[in-house]
Protein backbone atom coordinates (compact mmCIF):
# COMPACT_ATOMS: atom_id res chain seq x y z
CA UNK A 1 0.00 0.00 0.00
CA UNK A 2 1.53 3.32 -0.99
CA UNK A 3 1.64 5.90 1.76
CA UNK A 4 -1.12 8.53 1.60
CA UNK A 5 0.08 12.13 1.61
CA UNK A 6 -2.35 15.05 1.68
CA UNK A 7 -1.95 18.13 -0.50
CA UNK A 8 -4.05 21.01 0.79
CA UNK A 9 -5.87 22.96 -1.90
CA UNK A 10 -6.70 26.57 -1.04
CA UNK A 11 -8.59 28.86 -3.39
CA UNK A 12 -5.67 30.25 -5.37
CA UNK A 13 -3.30 27.30 -4.92
CA UNK A 14 -1.68 26.67 -8.29
CA UNK A 15 1.07 24.13 -7.61
CA UNK A 16 -1.21 21.49 -6.10
CA UNK A 17 -1.33 19.41 -9.30
CA UNK A 18 2.44 19.59 -9.76
CA UNK A 19 2.93 18.54 -6.15
CA UNK A 20 0.49 15.65 -6.53
CA UNK A 21 2.35 14.56 -9.68
CA UNK A 22 5.74 14.66 -7.92
CA UNK A 23 4.41 12.70 -4.92
CA UNK A 24 2.96 10.16 -7.32
CA UNK A 25 6.35 9.81 -9.05
CA UNK A 26 7.93 9.22 -5.65
CA UNK A 27 5.59 6.32 -5.01
CA UNK A 28 3.07 7.94 -2.68
CA UNK A 29 -0.69 8.05 -3.00
CA UNK A 30 -1.42 11.79 -3.04
CA UNK A 31 -4.74 12.98 -1.64
CA UNK A 32 -6.07 16.46 -2.49
CA UNK A 33 -7.56 18.07 0.63
CA UNK A 34 -9.94 20.97 0.02
CA UNK A 35 -9.32 23.76 2.53
CA UNK A 36 -12.87 23.71 3.87
CA UNK A 37 -12.47 20.22 5.25
CA UNK A 38 -11.93 19.94 8.97
CA UNK A 39 -10.14 16.58 8.79
CA UNK A 40 -6.92 15.35 7.19
CA UNK A 41 -8.57 12.01 6.36
CA UNK A 42 -5.84 9.98 8.03
CA UNK A 43 -2.96 10.96 5.73
CA UNK A 44 0.58 10.25 6.92
CA UNK A 45 1.98 13.67 5.93
CA UNK A 46 0.72 16.99 4.58
CA UNK A 47 2.07 19.33 1.92
CA UNK A 48 0.93 22.94 1.66
CA UNK A 49 1.61 23.73 -1.99
CA UNK A 50 2.56 26.93 -3.78
CA UNK A 51 0.18 29.44 -5.27
CA UNK A 52 -1.59 32.60 -4.22
CA UNK A 53 -4.07 31.45 -1.60
CA UNK A 54 -6.86 34.01 -1.29
CA UNK A 55 -5.02 36.22 -3.75
CA UNK A 56 -2.32 36.86 -1.15
CA UNK A 57 -4.56 39.67 0.14
CA UNK A 58 -3.48 41.43 3.35
CA UNK A 59 -0.28 39.38 3.67
CA UNK A 60 0.72 36.27 1.76
CA UNK A 61 -0.57 33.22 3.62
CA UNK A 62 -2.45 34.95 6.41
CA UNK A 63 -6.02 34.38 5.27
CA UNK A 64 -5.29 30.76 4.33
CA UNK A 65 -3.98 30.32 7.84
CA UNK A 66 -7.54 30.71 9.12
CA UNK A 67 -9.03 28.12 6.75
CA UNK A 68 -10.88 25.31 8.52
CA UNK A 69 -8.29 22.72 7.50
CA UNK A 70 -5.47 24.69 9.09
CA UNK A 71 -6.80 23.88 12.55
CA UNK A 72 -6.34 20.20 11.69
CA UNK A 73 -2.93 20.87 10.13
CA UNK A 74 -1.77 22.72 13.27
CA UNK A 75 -2.99 19.90 15.53
CA UNK A 76 -1.31 17.34 13.27
CA UNK A 77 1.96 19.33 13.29
CA UNK A 78 1.87 19.88 17.04
CA UNK A 79 1.39 16.15 17.47
CA UNK A 80 4.54 15.41 15.48
CA UNK A 81 2.97 14.94 12.03
CA UNK A 82 5.14 15.70 8.99
CA UNK A 83 4.22 18.95 7.22
CA UNK A 84 6.07 20.53 4.30
CA UNK A 85 5.21 24.02 3.01
CA UNK A 86 6.42 25.05 -0.41
CA UNK A 87 6.50 28.74 -1.41
CA UNK A 88 3.01 30.02 -0.55
CA UNK A 89 2.71 26.98 1.73
CA UNK A 90 5.83 28.17 3.55
CA UNK A 91 4.23 31.60 3.93
CA UNK A 92 1.11 29.97 5.41
CA UNK A 93 3.22 27.95 7.90
CA UNK A 94 5.11 31.08 8.94
CA UNK A 95 1.90 33.07 9.42
CA UNK A 96 0.50 30.19 11.47
CA UNK A 97 3.63 30.19 13.64
CA UNK A 98 4.37 26.55 12.77
CA UNK A 99 7.81 27.51 11.49
CA UNK A 100 9.82 30.50 12.74
CA UNK A 101 10.24 33.80 10.92
CA UNK A 102 8.36 35.87 8.36
CA UNK A 103 8.54 36.33 4.60
CA UNK A 104 8.78 39.93 3.49
CA UNK A 105 8.39 41.48 0.08
CA UNK A 106 11.43 40.78 -2.10
CA UNK A 107 13.98 43.55 -1.58
CA UNK A 108 14.12 44.01 -5.37
CA UNK A 109 10.36 44.75 -5.28
CA UNK A 110 10.19 42.44 -8.29
CA UNK A 111 8.54 39.07 -8.63
CA UNK A 112 11.36 36.53 -8.68
CA UNK A 113 10.75 33.85 -11.32
CA UNK A 114 14.06 32.12 -12.01
CA UNK A 115 16.13 29.06 -11.31
CA UNK A 116 18.17 29.22 -8.12
CA UNK A 117 20.72 26.97 -6.45
CA UNK A 118 20.24 25.96 -2.84
CA UNK A 119 22.22 23.85 -0.40
CA UNK A 120 20.66 21.53 2.14
CA UNK A 121 22.28 22.30 5.48
CA UNK A 122 21.27 18.98 6.98
CA UNK A 123 20.93 15.44 5.67
CA UNK A 124 19.44 14.04 8.86
CA UNK A 125 15.89 15.38 8.59
CA UNK A 126 12.61 13.92 7.39
CA UNK A 127 12.78 16.27 4.40
CA UNK A 128 16.39 15.81 3.29
CA UNK A 129 17.66 12.35 4.23
CA UNK A 130 17.17 10.92 0.75
CA UNK A 131 19.11 13.68 -1.01
CA UNK A 132 22.04 12.05 -2.79
CA UNK A 133 23.87 15.34 -3.09
CA UNK A 134 23.23 18.22 -0.74
CA UNK A 135 24.52 21.04 -2.95
CA UNK A 136 23.91 22.62 -5.25
CA UNK A 137 20.26 21.74 -5.81
CA UNK A 138 18.83 23.58 -8.80
CA UNK A 139 15.14 24.44 -8.79
CA UNK A 140 12.89 27.39 -9.61
CA UNK A 141 11.57 30.12 -7.38
CA UNK A 142 8.40 32.06 -8.25
CA UNK A 143 7.40 34.58 -5.62
CA UNK A 144 7.07 38.23 -4.74
CA UNK A 145 7.33 37.83 -0.98
CA UNK A 146 10.15 35.47 -0.14
CA UNK A 147 12.60 37.59 1.80
CA UNK A 148 13.21 35.56 4.94
CA UNK A 149 13.25 37.68 8.06
CA UNK A 150 13.72 37.09 11.77
CA UNK A 151 15.48 39.38 14.20
CA UNK A 152 19.17 38.85 14.93
CA UNK A 153 18.58 37.00 18.19
CA UNK A 154 16.08 34.69 16.51
CA UNK A 155 18.46 34.08 13.60
CA UNK A 156 21.28 33.21 16.01
CA UNK A 157 18.98 30.81 17.79
CA UNK A 158 18.00 29.18 14.48
CA UNK A 159 21.67 28.61 13.69
CA UNK A 160 22.37 27.18 17.15
CA UNK A 161 19.41 24.81 16.86
CA UNK A 162 20.37 23.86 13.27
CA UNK A 163 16.97 25.00 12.04
CA UNK A 164 18.23 26.55 8.82
CA UNK A 165 17.40 23.78 6.38
CA UNK A 166 18.24 25.34 2.99
CA UNK A 167 20.35 28.32 1.89
CA UNK A 168 20.73 30.04 -1.45
CA UNK A 169 24.21 29.48 -2.87
CA UNK A 170 26.04 31.17 -5.72
CA UNK A 171 27.96 29.66 -8.63
CA UNK A 172 31.04 29.14 -6.46
CA UNK A 173 28.96 27.31 -3.87
CA UNK A 174 29.16 30.04 -1.25
CA UNK A 175 26.12 31.12 0.75
CA UNK A 176 24.36 33.95 -1.11
CA UNK A 177 23.43 36.55 1.47
CA UNK A 178 21.31 39.66 0.80
CA UNK A 179 22.82 41.61 -2.07
CA UNK A 180 24.35 38.56 -3.75
CA UNK A 181 22.65 38.19 -7.17
CA UNK A 182 22.20 34.47 -6.46
CA UNK A 183 19.87 35.40 -3.60
CA UNK A 184 16.55 36.06 -5.36
CA UNK A 185 14.76 38.00 -2.65
CA UNK A 186 17.15 39.46 -0.07
CA UNK A 187 16.66 36.71 2.50
CA UNK A 188 18.78 37.23 5.61
CA UNK A 189 21.70 34.82 6.00
CA UNK A 190 20.78 33.33 2.60
CA UNK A 191 17.92 31.39 4.20
CA UNK A 192 15.73 29.59 1.65
CA UNK A 193 14.06 27.17 4.05
CA UNK A 194 13.74 26.39 7.75
CA UNK A 195 12.59 23.56 9.97
CA UNK A 196 10.83 23.75 13.32
CA UNK A 197 12.66 22.82 16.50
CA UNK A 198 10.96 19.42 16.71
CA UNK A 199 12.05 18.58 13.17
CA UNK A 200 8.64 17.63 11.75
CA UNK A 201 7.57 20.87 10.02
CA UNK A 202 9.59 22.52 7.26
CA UNK A 203 9.09 25.24 4.69
CA UNK A 204 11.05 26.51 1.72
CA UNK A 205 10.51 29.14 -0.96
CA UNK A 206 11.98 27.22 -3.95
CA UNK A 207 9.83 24.63 -5.72
CA UNK A 208 11.16 21.05 -5.49
CA UNK A 209 8.04 19.77 -7.25
CA UNK A 210 8.90 21.85 -10.31
CA UNK A 211 12.31 20.18 -10.46
CA UNK A 212 11.20 16.60 -10.05
CA UNK A 213 11.95 15.18 -13.50
CA UNK A 214 14.86 15.60 -15.91
CA UNK A 215 12.43 16.79 -18.59
CA UNK A 216 11.76 19.86 -16.41
CA UNK A 217 15.43 20.83 -16.58
CA UNK A 218 16.31 19.51 -13.15
CA UNK A 219 15.31 16.64 -10.94
CA UNK A 220 17.21 17.95 -7.94
CA UNK A 221 13.94 18.57 -6.11
CA UNK A 222 13.01 14.90 -6.22
CA UNK A 223 15.32 14.12 -3.31
CA UNK A 224 13.23 16.36 -1.09
CA UNK A 225 9.96 14.82 -2.28
CA UNK A 226 11.36 11.32 -1.88
CA UNK A 227 12.64 12.12 1.62
CA UNK A 228 9.16 13.18 2.66
CA UNK A 229 7.51 10.12 1.12
CA UNK A 230 9.95 7.69 2.76
CA UNK A 231 9.62 9.44 6.13
CA UNK A 232 5.84 9.37 5.90
CA UNK A 233 5.89 5.70 4.96
CA UNK A 234 7.96 4.96 8.03
CA UNK A 235 5.69 6.79 10.48
CA UNK A 236 2.56 5.30 8.95
CA UNK A 237 3.92 1.77 9.05
CA UNK A 238 3.60 1.36 5.29
CA UNK A 239 6.29 -0.68 3.59
CA UNK A 240 9.28 1.62 3.96
CA UNK A 241 12.74 1.25 2.53
CA UNK A 242 15.07 0.22 5.34
CA UNK A 243 17.97 2.17 6.69
CA UNK A 244 17.23 5.75 5.75
CA UNK A 245 17.65 8.75 7.99
CA UNK A 246 16.88 9.34 11.61
CA UNK A 247 13.21 10.16 11.42
CA UNK B 1 -26.04 48.08 20.58
CA UNK B 2 -23.98 50.85 19.06
CA UNK B 3 -21.66 50.88 16.08
CA UNK B 4 -18.16 52.26 16.40
CA UNK B 5 -15.87 53.02 13.52
CA UNK B 6 -12.12 52.54 13.82
CA UNK B 7 -9.02 52.70 11.69
CA UNK B 8 -6.17 50.26 12.26
CA UNK B 9 -2.83 51.61 11.05
CA UNK B 10 -0.29 48.86 10.41
CA UNK B 11 3.32 49.85 9.83
CA UNK B 12 6.61 47.97 9.51
CA UNK B 13 8.38 47.86 12.87
CA UNK B 14 11.43 50.08 13.28
CA UNK B 15 14.47 48.36 11.83
CA UNK B 16 12.46 46.08 9.54
CA UNK B 17 13.54 46.47 5.96
CA UNK B 18 10.77 48.22 4.01
CA UNK B 19 11.48 47.90 0.28
CA UNK B 20 8.27 49.78 -0.60
CA UNK B 21 9.26 52.73 1.53
CA UNK B 22 12.70 52.71 0.00
CA UNK B 23 11.23 52.69 -3.52
CA UNK B 24 8.98 55.64 -2.69
CA UNK B 25 11.91 57.49 -1.21
CA UNK B 26 13.99 56.73 -4.28
CA UNK B 27 11.37 58.30 -6.54
CA UNK B 28 11.34 61.62 -4.72
CA UNK B 29 14.34 62.87 -6.65
CA UNK B 30 12.37 62.46 -9.87
CA UNK B 31 9.79 64.87 -8.47
CA UNK B 32 12.46 67.39 -7.60
CA UNK B 33 11.65 67.04 -3.91
CA UNK B 34 14.50 67.14 -1.41
CA UNK B 35 14.69 66.82 2.34
CA UNK B 36 12.31 63.88 2.72
CA UNK B 37 13.62 60.77 4.41
CA UNK B 38 12.66 57.70 6.44
CA UNK B 39 9.64 56.84 4.30
CA UNK B 40 7.77 53.81 5.63
CA UNK B 41 4.82 52.28 3.80
CA UNK B 42 2.11 50.57 5.84
CA UNK B 43 -1.55 49.76 5.52
CA UNK B 44 -4.71 51.28 6.93
CA UNK B 45 -7.83 49.23 7.54
CA UNK B 46 -11.10 50.96 8.42
CA UNK B 47 -13.93 49.00 9.97
CA UNK B 48 -17.19 49.28 11.87
CA UNK B 49 -17.76 47.21 15.00
CA UNK B 50 -20.94 46.67 16.99
CA UNK B 51 -20.53 46.76 20.75
CA UNK B 52 -22.18 47.78 23.98
CA UNK B 53 -19.60 50.52 24.48
CA UNK B 54 -16.37 51.79 22.97
CA UNK B 55 -13.93 49.79 25.14
CA UNK B 56 -15.68 46.54 24.21
CA UNK B 57 -15.66 47.42 20.52
CA UNK B 58 -12.03 48.45 20.73
CA UNK B 59 -11.19 45.12 22.34
CA UNK B 60 -12.56 43.32 19.30
CA UNK B 61 -10.52 45.55 17.00
CA UNK B 62 -7.41 44.91 19.08
CA UNK B 63 -7.78 41.15 18.76
CA UNK B 64 -8.41 41.46 15.03
CA UNK B 65 -5.37 43.72 14.62
CA UNK B 66 -3.12 41.41 16.60
CA UNK B 67 -4.18 38.10 15.06
CA UNK B 68 -5.04 38.99 11.49
CA UNK B 69 -4.31 42.53 10.32
CA UNK B 70 -0.71 42.63 11.54
CA UNK B 71 2.10 40.12 11.90
CA UNK B 72 3.62 40.97 15.31
CA UNK B 73 7.04 39.71 14.16
CA UNK B 74 7.38 42.46 11.61
CA UNK B 75 4.58 44.97 12.07
CA UNK B 76 3.23 47.35 14.70
CA UNK B 77 -0.28 48.75 14.76
CA UNK B 78 -2.26 51.57 16.30
CA UNK B 79 -6.02 51.82 16.66
CA UNK B 80 -7.76 55.11 16.10
CA UNK B 81 -11.47 55.88 16.48
CA UNK B 82 -12.74 57.67 13.38
CA UNK B 83 -15.96 59.35 12.34
CA UNK B 84 -19.20 59.38 14.23
CA UNK B 85 -20.52 56.40 16.11
CA UNK B 86 -24.11 55.50 15.50
CA UNK B 87 -26.74 53.45 17.25
CA UNK B 88 -28.34 50.75 15.12
CA UNK B 89 -31.70 52.52 15.21
CA UNK B 90 -30.45 55.60 13.39
CA UNK B 91 -30.86 55.96 9.63
CA UNK B 92 -27.23 56.19 8.75
CA UNK B 93 -26.19 59.09 6.54
CA UNK B 94 -29.81 59.97 5.63
CA UNK B 95 -30.07 63.41 4.14
CA UNK B 96 -26.35 63.82 3.66
CA UNK B 97 -24.91 65.08 0.46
Amino acid sequence: MPVRIGVVVFPGSNCDRDTIHALDLAGAEPVALWHERASLEGVAAVVLPGGFAYGDYLRAGVIARFSPIMRAVAAFANGGGLVLGICNGFQVLAEAGLVPGALLRNTSLRFAGQEVAIAAERADTAFTHALGVRRPLRMPVAHGEGCYYADEAALDQLERNRQVLFRYVDASGDNAGPGNPANPNGSLRAIAGVINAAGNVAGLMPHPERAAEAILGSDDGMGIVRSLVESAARVSGSAAPAGVGAR
Amino acid sequence: MTSFRFAVNVTPKPGILDPQGRAVEGSLGHLGIVGVSAVRVGRRVELTVDGVDEPVARGVVDQLARELLSNPLIEAYTIEPIGATSSTTSTDAAGEG
